[in-house]
Formats: structure tokens, sequence, C-alpha cells
């Protein structure tokens, strides 16, 4: 298995670095459904996974791919998949079965145009809100935007290895134009690359509690067919993996997988602040959108203009906490995103109402400029 | 710095981006980022490919896309209308001198006419390699990377049957190119 791990300098698309990332984060098992602009992942798995004694599915559909990629964790493997916006769609009410079961995965979401089919080569960053809220009931998830093909790789590594410490599915929330770029990617000796893996049973299997804790509320994963009981139901359910239908022991358990991403939210939580220190404007963005935040800032600043940028890592969780202490020094909040505004009320919500929140926004089939961001700065030229 | 190619599918214009992105990025460590763009035809569509080279050699191309291309290579007469309105007022065009017929090239532009396909034909035998010909005279014309860095991104890109090929098709667009810029003999 000596070429599981790419080792070395590549010029690679971005979809591609994300199948290589899935594969250096140990992912053996890809269930999927082809679709533009994710396609190229599945491709790559669909020869690559074979020749590492991996395990390739076409499925008939995305529920499919859904409910693949849950049991093949349960057996043990670390599984992806790979969609776009119309795909998500559909893997929503399993997704939702994942986080209830707490089954380690990765949904890749390479974002096009929406609605509907919409715009199935051209770029969007519409499924945001989605991710965060597209299957049924409270839950927390964890989604990642990459604006780089490096970034490819190494948000899907750690896709992964969130997936595993927290036992819950993770979404790498790309979009078109960073899948369908190519770019230099270092991928490093296996060595030096980190796995973290899901909590395992340290009690002997007739001790064995499913889903019982300790204070990390992360619950010890048995896999199935190494000798432990193991009840997986999407029913409310006990310690036991049981179901039990009442308001207590649905309070414990959705509180439970509520707090277990909260809890550990300061540890989940990622972005990138670049010439922040003195700014009086923040210019708030992420993925593909956010290379065209930086040109912006840099512009703004040789005109005089104090501004900076967070790039988010993490949408999900957000980082409403470093919203709310940038709303104490900045007099102003930009938001640049291919969508209506999906970030920019988080923002608001965030500042509430003691800063000005502005937007630039599309929705979508072409990339937000930076002079289209910049503009909306020279309210602060002085 | 950037570099547009356009023509239409099935002449390798998405490979000449990819190999001198490649030639760029890799093999002279700058920081380069290729992108394309192709319509829903196998073949005979509209195609382009662009390629962005950071100034900044340790940072990311900070907007990926072509807005205002340096240098356009043009190979059909559709691409030659559609992006030469975008080329910078001083950049460089090189366009296939069978398939172009350019008829209003804006003074300030250095235009080159480079019959890649024909030299193809001609000196190698298949038109397929017109566009590393084109690559070949590229470089010459205008130093954008070395010919070592464009060779070495071929051994590492194309089927290994293909390479002596390729190589030989970068040589015959390099030498057209050179004798281009030679004074011209009264």
């Amino acid at each position: 298995m000596s070429n599981a791990v790419l080792t070395g300098t590549h010029f690679m698309l971005g979809d591609h670095a994300c199948a290589e990332g899935a594969i250096a984060a140990g992912c053996r098992f890809f269930a999927g459904y082809p679709i533009t602009p994710a396609t190229e992942i599945a491709e790559r798995m669909a020869r690559r996974l074979p020749q590492l004694g991996g395990v390739y599915i076409q499925m008939e559909d995305e529920l499919a791919s859904m409910a693949a990629i849950l049991g093949a964790s349960c057996g043990g493997m670390k599984t992806m998949t790979a969609t776009s916006g119309p795909g998500l769609s559909l893997m929503l009410e399993n997704i939702g079965l994942g986080i209830m079961l707490e089954i380690p995965c990765v949904v890749v979401n390479v974002q096009r145009g929406a609605p509907s089919t919409g715009l199935p080569t051209l770029v969007g960053q519409g499924d945001v809100m989605q991710a965060r809220w597209g299957s049924h009931g409270d839950y927390e998830i964890i989604a990642l935007a990459p604006s780089s093909v490096q970034e490819m790789f190494d948000f899907t590594v750690l896709a992964f290895n969130l997936a595993e410490r927290y036992r819950t599915p993770v979404i790498l929330l790309a979009d078109e134009a960073v899948g369908h770029l190519t770019e230099r990617v270092v991928i490093p000796p296996p060595e030096e690359i980190e796995l973290w893996e899901r909590p395992r049973p340290t009690v002997p299997p007739e001790e064995y509690l499913p889903y019982a804790t300790d204070e990390s509320l992360i619950p010890p994963m048995a896999l199935a067919g190494e000798g432990y009981f193991v009840h997986m139901t999407g029913l409310t359910h006990d310690e036991r993996g049981y179901p039990i239908i009442n308001g207590e022991a649905h309070e414990r358990l959705v509180r439970r997988l509520l707090e277990k991403i909260r809890k550990h939210a300061p540890e989940i939580i990622r972005y990138e602040e670049v010439l922040m220190d003195d700014a009086e404007v923040a210019v708030v963005s992420y993925g593909i959108t956010a290379r065209s935040a930086l040109r912006a800032v840099r512009e703004a600043r040789r005109q005089g203009i104090r501004a900076g940028l967070l790039r988010l890592i993490t949408v999900w969780p957000f980082p409403e906490d470093q919203i709310r202490e940038l709303s104490r020094q900045v007099e102003l909040f930009v938001v640049a995103e291919i969508n209506q505004g999906q970030i920019r009320r988080e923002v608001e919500r965030a500042a509430a109402g003691q800063v000005p929140v502005a937007g630039v926004h599309k929705l979508g089939g072409t990339l937000i400029t930076p002079d289209e961001i910049l503009e909306a700065l020279w309210v602060r030229k002085p | 710095m950037e570099i547009q190619f356009a023509g239409f599918g099935g002449q390798g214009i998405i490979l000449a981006g990819y190999l001198l992105g490649k030639a760029i990025a890799v093999y002279e460590g700058k920081s380069a980022s290729m992108t394309q763009s192709y319509g829903p035809e196998a073949r005979g569509g509209a195609c382009s490919s662009g390629v962005v080279v950071s100034r900044n050699p340790e940072e990311l191309v900070d907007y990926p896309r072509v807005t205002r291309p340096d240098i356009l290579v043009v190979m059909s007469q559709e691409a030659f209308s559609t992006y030469l309105p975008r080329l910078k007022p001083e950049g460089t065009l090189l366009y296939d001198a069978d398939l172009v017929n350019p008829e209003s090239i804006p003074e300030g532009v250095t235009a080159y006419p480079v019959p890649a396909t024909r030299l193809a034909e001609t000196e190698i035998g298949k038109r397929i390699v017109a566009n590393v010909v084109m690559l070949g005279a590229l470089v010459v014309l205008t130093r954008v990377v070395s010919p070592e860095a464009l060779r070495e991104a071929v051994r590492t890109t194309v089927k290994p049957d293909y390479v002596e090929l390729n190589l030989k098709a970068l040589e015959v667009g390099m030498a057209y190119a050179q004798n281009l810029l030679q004074p011209q003999e009264v």
C-alpha cells in the first residue's frame, strides 16, 4: 500500500485533491452517485480505491449512497460520499440518522448554482444553510469550507479527523470554483499526516453500553462483528441503544448530542484572520470568495482603508464569539458570499446590532470579483 | 501575469493550460492557478483554459480566474473574436495562422502568427500535438516559463508512449519561434 499517500508536489484538480485527502486520511469506502461538479471525486475514487484494497460503489441514488457510507462506517471503515446540492437534498434524511446514531463519515458538497438542478457546471455557495439545518430536528453539524486546492486535500483530512473524534458526519462544503481549480498541492509523507481515530470501547462486551459516555459526551464505538452487542435505531434511545419514547429520554439524548459539539466547539472552530489587528472594517468570507475578499482587502489598504479579512474555515460551528469580539473593534462588517446572505444573517445575529453588517451577494454562476467587494469598502475611505 | 488559451474542444487547449501551469507551479516553484471552461460537447465546442501566476511566489494567486490576459493564444476564429477585446493593450497574441484571420489587431499588441496545426502535420505527422507546438513557440516568444520546466511538465504528464512525440512538438514550436524572432534579411 505504498502508493496510498501520493507524497510529493502535484499540479492537481481540486476534486482530485479531495479524493487524495480522503485516501491519505484512511478512507477505503466510497459510495456515491455522480453529479457535476463533484463527479471527478467519484472518478478518482473509482480508480484509486480498488488499487488499495478499498471499495468503490456507485449506488442507485444519493439516499442509498448516504446509507451505504453509514453502514460501512459501523463496520469500522472510514467512509465518504461526494455530491452537489441536488444530491445533498436527498442525503439529508440519512445525515440526520448519522447524527442520531453518531456515525463518523464525510459528505462532500461541491456547491453549484441552485435551487433545483440550477447551474450544474457553474459556481454557487447557496447550500450553507442547507448544510446547517437541512435535516429535521435540532442538531449541530460540522462543515468546512476550502478556498484552495491545497485545502481540498488538507480539509478533507481534517474532516475525517473531526468526524472520527466527535463521532459525527462532517460536511466538506466546497464549491465548483475550488473543485474545478487546478493548483499546486503538496502531499506530505504519511508519517507527517496526523490522523485521529474514533474512541473505542475499553470494557469487555458484557459491560458495554453503546451510548454511555463520560464527560467528553462522546460514546466509545464498538464495530459490527467484533463481539460487542450494538443496537442502533433512529428512534430516541437510551444508553443501550434501545428505543425509549418519552420526553425525558429525548431531552437526555438530544441534549447530549447538541452539547457534544457545543462543548468542543472551541477546539473545532477554525478561522484565519488577515490584517485584522487594526482593522476598522472586517470582510467575512469563505470558500472561493475569500480569495476575492483577500485581494479586495489588500487593495483597500493601499487606498488607505483599514480593512481586514476574517476567513471562515469552519462555517459550522459558526465562530460567533469571534464576531462578538470583533464587534467591539470594527465599525463595519462586510460579508461576501455567492448567495443572498446566509452567513450575513449569522454575522448580524452575532453582532447583535452593535455594528452594521453589509453584504456583497450574488446568486451564482459567476464569482464575486475583488472590485465588487472593494466598492463595498469605499464607505470607509478616509 | 495572466495567460489565456482558447480554441475548440479536441485541440488540447486544456492540456496546454495544464502543462504551462504545472511547469510554472511545480518546476519553477511559483504560485499558479489554472482554470478551464468548455461546453457540453466532447469536441468542436468553444473551449478555453487560463493560467494566473502570482506576483509573489510565496502567496497563493488571490483571484484565480483570468480577467485581462497579458498573453492570449488562440486556435480558432471564434476564440480570436471572443478573447481579443480582453487582451491587455500592451499584450501578446499568438494565433494559429491557418485557422485565424486576424482582421484587426489593436496597436500596441504584439502579434505572432504560428501555424501550429500545419507544423504538427508536416514536421511531426500528427496534428494532435498542435497545442504543444504552440506551447513551444510561446516559451520562446514570451519567456513566461523556462523550456526545461515545460519539458519536465510534458515528461510527467503525458502517457509514456507519447513523451517523445510531445517533446519533439515542443522543439518544433521553439525552432519556429526562434526563426520568427530573427531579424529579417534585407
